[in-house]
């Protein structure tokens, strides 16, 4: 990296950042007396301390003291990880919304293409971590939409929705930013460890707490501000009735960003908090068109990248029976076998609607529609 | 006085090959004294008091003399009681007891209960075959077994039931009656207990993947939750198969025979199921042990070996089925000796979705991530590399369960044989048999596919869902669906099917959640 580190991160803000990485077994014994605390990050060091520290205070004070920013430059260096802080002019304006700013942002990835980035228009897609074939499918087709409409696609890469959304921007070759509870260079959770050296290659892995840190649970209320923060659409794909997903619509929310939801059945429990976040206003989202038509307006809409009647034109009728009965939900091969039907024609068709990229095979053999 | 020395032929059993073995019993004046030479081992070492007491307890003389009973060649261990009888017929005919002129022509192999009776022993159709090729003209063995050995042409058997027995045939007596002959096998012959499809509800795309998997011999992966009807749709897979011709089940009952699994003395008659349980050790799955026994994959031998609740094997046990799955064959090596056992099976596994099982059903998941990524690495073994076909096994509606069967095992195993049959002219003079032994020279040399066929492939191809691997089971199947139609060439909706049908690759894995 051409940038030399000590330009970009003050000492007062290191100090600061590694206070907190410091802190943050006591801020979890904190975190779950008091639920959402997030005052607490607000504090100034020396009130942190003393409303923390207990009687660690002296160890904690005397480390605080002998903390060599320095050295921890060469250290985040060495992990390949950038120290940002609030106080440069690259630090990502929209955080300095949130009363709590992370002091120190650490990027990893390509500081100058996450700068474009945060300043692009950035839509944040989170969901269930648990979610369904439809729900991973929707977060994919947005992702990848948003994408390739130009928009900075920001999640957390939790499994389920989060990972499947930035799967999508990356299918279209966009940029995504990536949110983690712990330290940027570590792969959270452990098995998306493709998926995280490939947000770092094409976009960037950022967090607010420095190399090394392992997530607690108050950290991921925490990273869900900072990406309720960057994106000025937050859309909510699957989330049950006290998901945390609804957590981060309501910060986004403070914080005075658009909210939209992708509908599902009522009667389906992953889509009781989306469902609610529409009847309460939220935007209701059916396509990538949705949001950009959120963001720029009614002629946006012409830039849907979803499926259009020109794509379906060259089918069968047969197969465009088909594609309805799995776009309604049809969606085992024994329920999309017709009584007349054999099973044959059933699977050369699903093959074929695959083939085409209309419908996808997904866990537990159960086709979906493709978003 | 003389020295008097007998020989007698018997068999050592080598995995499930027989091994001549001569029995020489050396009886001089002396200490009164009987030793076992000859790499035995216990069980043999044993033989001794067998061995006295049936002699005095059938009336005969124990030589109060210094007697040596050497097994040669030396070099071969040699294990179990199925010496015994040969041991006391060689000392018989040391002392004088009983004619040693016929022991030329026969061997034999037997073990003795303290009376004097002959017991059946493990292995008996393997050393009736020894029995031919080292050209002797009969075999003794107990009357329980003498069915099983008279399998072999071109031997004489003789079944005896005590020692008597043998030492009053030896002296010139009739010929025990010849044992009944074994029931033929194949012949359209189906056991009513066998499981049938006509049992069968639902499960269409089940059917027509155990179809597929029978016409081509393609390893299978049912997927699906607890109580689906995965074991159930397993166990009907032997009976779809082409019935077991002569030879093949030579072979089976010759490793079963070795094992000690009876097929009522005489030849298999079905094709085995085995359905190991997934705490299996991998000696017992692919055989081991000293000496080397057969395990579960040798006894599915021209069979079904079906794993159930696969993720839930150890790998090393997985592993272990590699070899035997490619070769057809595994080679056991213990000190310097390398057994062989045959292994050429269908593969059936099933496993459930994810260690719940409800992962992708109707009922909620509730595995944790920690649980699922095991799950999924343990099924990502390179086992998977030899399963052509996935197919998801789901519970029936209603509906379906109250329909009446749309198929019977009898339907569809005249389809498979057709399709069989297709293969074994177009593959003549290969290597293959069957199309899942297709490798990718033969697939190159004896697959005609048609253009747009070729065209729905490529676009797969190069659309990321296939890998290299993928390509040619997609291809396999595709051959077996158009084999199953009598098509010559792979239309496209034989290659559409095959698509479907095909396994999972890991790049599926980048979205799972």
């Amino acid at each position: 990296m051409s940038v030399s580190v000590g330009e970009l991160a003050c000492d007062a803000c290191l100090r600061r950042s590694w206070l907190i990485a410091r802190l943050a077994a006591h801020i979890e014994l904190v975190w779950s007396a008091r639920r959402g605390s997030a005052a607490l990050l607000a504090l100034d060091d020396a009130a942190l301390v003393d409303a923390l520290a207990g009687d660690r205070r002296g160890t904690i004070v005397g480390e605080y003291d002998r903390f060599d920013p320095a050295a921890a430059r060469r250290r985040y260096a060495a992990s390949d990880v950038v120290a940002l802080c609030r106080c440069d002019p690259r630090y990502p304006a929209p955080l300095d919304d949130l009363p709590d700013a992370p002091a120190v942002l650490y990027v990893r990835g390509d500081l100058a293409r996450f700068e474009r980035a945060v300043a692009d228009d950035c839509v944040a897609i989170v969901g269930a971590r648990r979610a369904s074939p439809y729900g991973l499918e929707q977060a994919r087709g947005l992702g990848r939409g948003l994408a390739a409409a130009g928009l900075t696609v920001v999640s957390g890469m939790a499994l389920g929705v989060d990972s499947a959304a930035h799967v999508g921007a990356l299918e279209a070759e966009g940029v995504t930013i990536a949110v983690l509870a712990c330290g940027p260079e570590r792969p959270y959770p452990a098995s998306k460890r493709q998926l995280h050296a490939r947000i770092a290659a094409a976009g960037a892995v950022v967090a607010e707490l420095p190399p090394g840190t392992p997530p607690r649970r108050w950290c991921f209320p925490a990273r869900n501000r900072i990406i309720a923060a960057l994106a000025q659409v937050l859309v909510v794909v699957e989330a049950g009735e006290r998901s945390g997903s609804l957590i981060t619509a309501g910060q986004a929310a403070d914080l005075g960003r658009e909210i939209a939801a992708v509908p599902g059945l009522v009667t389906a429990p992953l889509a009781a908090g989306t469902n609610a976040l529409i009847a309460d206003g939220a935007q209701l989202v059916r396509g990538p068109g949705d949001v950009l038509e959120l963001l720029f307006g009614s002629a946006a809409a012409a830039l849907d990248c979803g499926r259009s009647e020109e794509r379906l034109g060259g089918l069968e009728p047969d197969l465009r029976a088909l594609l309805e009965r799995v776009g309604a939900g049809c969606d085992t091969v024994a329920a999309l076998t017709v009584s007349e039907a054999s099973v044959d024609a059933t699977l050369a068709g699903l093959a074929q609607l695959e083939l085409h990229g209309l419908v996808r095979r997904s866990a537990g053999g159960r086709y979906v529609a493709t978003a | 006085m003389p020295i008097v020395l007998a020989s007698v032929a018997t068999f050592a059993i080598d995995g499930i090959d027989p091994r001549p073995v001569w029995v020489e019993v050396d009886i001089r004046p002396g200490l009164p004294a009987f030793h076992i030479v000859g790499l035995a081992d216990a069980a043999v070492r044993e033989a001794r008091e067998r061995v006295r007491a049936a002699i005095l307890n059938s009336g005969f003389e124990f030589p109060a003399r210094r007697i040596t009973a050497n097994l040669a060649p030396a070099h071969l261990r040699k294990v179990g009681p199925g010496f015994d009888a040969a041991l006391a017929v060689g000392l018989l005919a040391a002392s004088g007891q009983c004619s040693a002129d016929a022991l030329d022509r026969w061997a034999i192999f037997g073990e003795l209960s303290l009376s004097g009776e002959v017991r059946e022993c493990r292995g008996v159709l393997a050393v009736a075959d020894g029995a031919r090729r080292a050209g002797l003209a009969g075999l003794i063995v107990a009357r329980e077994r003498a069915g099983e050995a008279a399998l072999v042409d071109g031997i004489e058997v003789a079944g005896v039931g005590d020692l008597r027995g043998i030492a009053a045939l030896l002296d010139g007596g009739e010929l025990p009656p010849p044992p009944a002959p074994a029931p033929v096998p194949g012949a359209g012959v189906v056991d009513a207990d066998e499981p049938d499809l006509a049992d069968v509800r639902g499960h269409e795309l089940p059917l027509r993947a155990l179809e597929i998997a029978a016409a081509g011999g393609h390893n299978l992966l049912l997927e699906g939750p607890p109580g689906s009807g995965k074991t159930m749709l397993a166990r009907r897979l032997p009976a779809l198969l082409p019935p077991l011709g002569r030879e093949e089940a030579l072979e089976v009952t010759r490793v079963h025979s070795v094992a000690g699994i009876g097929h009522r003395g005489g030849l298999a008659a079905a094709r085995p199921f085995r359905a190991p349980h997934h705490t299996i050790s991998p000696a017992g799955l692919v055989g081991g042990g000293s000496p080397p026994a057969p395990g579960e994959a040798s006894l599915a031998h021209h069979g079904v070996l079906f794993l159930d609740e696969l993720s839930e094997f150890s790998r090393p046990s997985l592993e272990a089925l590699r070899q035997p799955i490619e070769d057809g064959a595994i080679v056991i090596v213990r000190g310097q000796l390398a057994t062989r056992f045959p292994t050429r099976f269908t593969l059936v596994a099933a496993t459930n979705p994810c260690p719940c099982g409800y992962a992708g059903s109707d009922r909620a998941c509730r595995c944790g991530e920690h649980e699922l990524a095991r799950h999924r690495r343990r099924l990502s073994g390179p086992l998977l590399d030899r399963i052509d076909l996935l197919v998801t096994v789901a519970r029936p509606s209603a509906a379906a369960l109250a329909a009446s069967p749309r198929t019977s095992s009898a339907a569809v195993r005249e389809r498979v044989l057709a399709a069989r049959e297709r293969q074994h002219a177009r593959l003549a003079g290969t290597s293959a048999h069957t199309n899942a032994q297709l490798d990718a020279r033969l697939l190159r040399a004896h697959l005609r596919i048609g253009a747009t066929a070729r065209r729905a492939l490529a676009q797969a191809y190069d659309g990321g869902g296939l890998s290299a691997r993928g390509h040619d089971r997609v291809l396999r199947v595709a051959r077996t669906i158009a084999d199953l139609a009598d098509r010559d060439a792979v239309g496209l909706d034989d290659l559409l099917q095959a698509l479907a049908l095909r396994a999972r690759e890991a790049t599926d894995e980048v979205l799972a959640a």
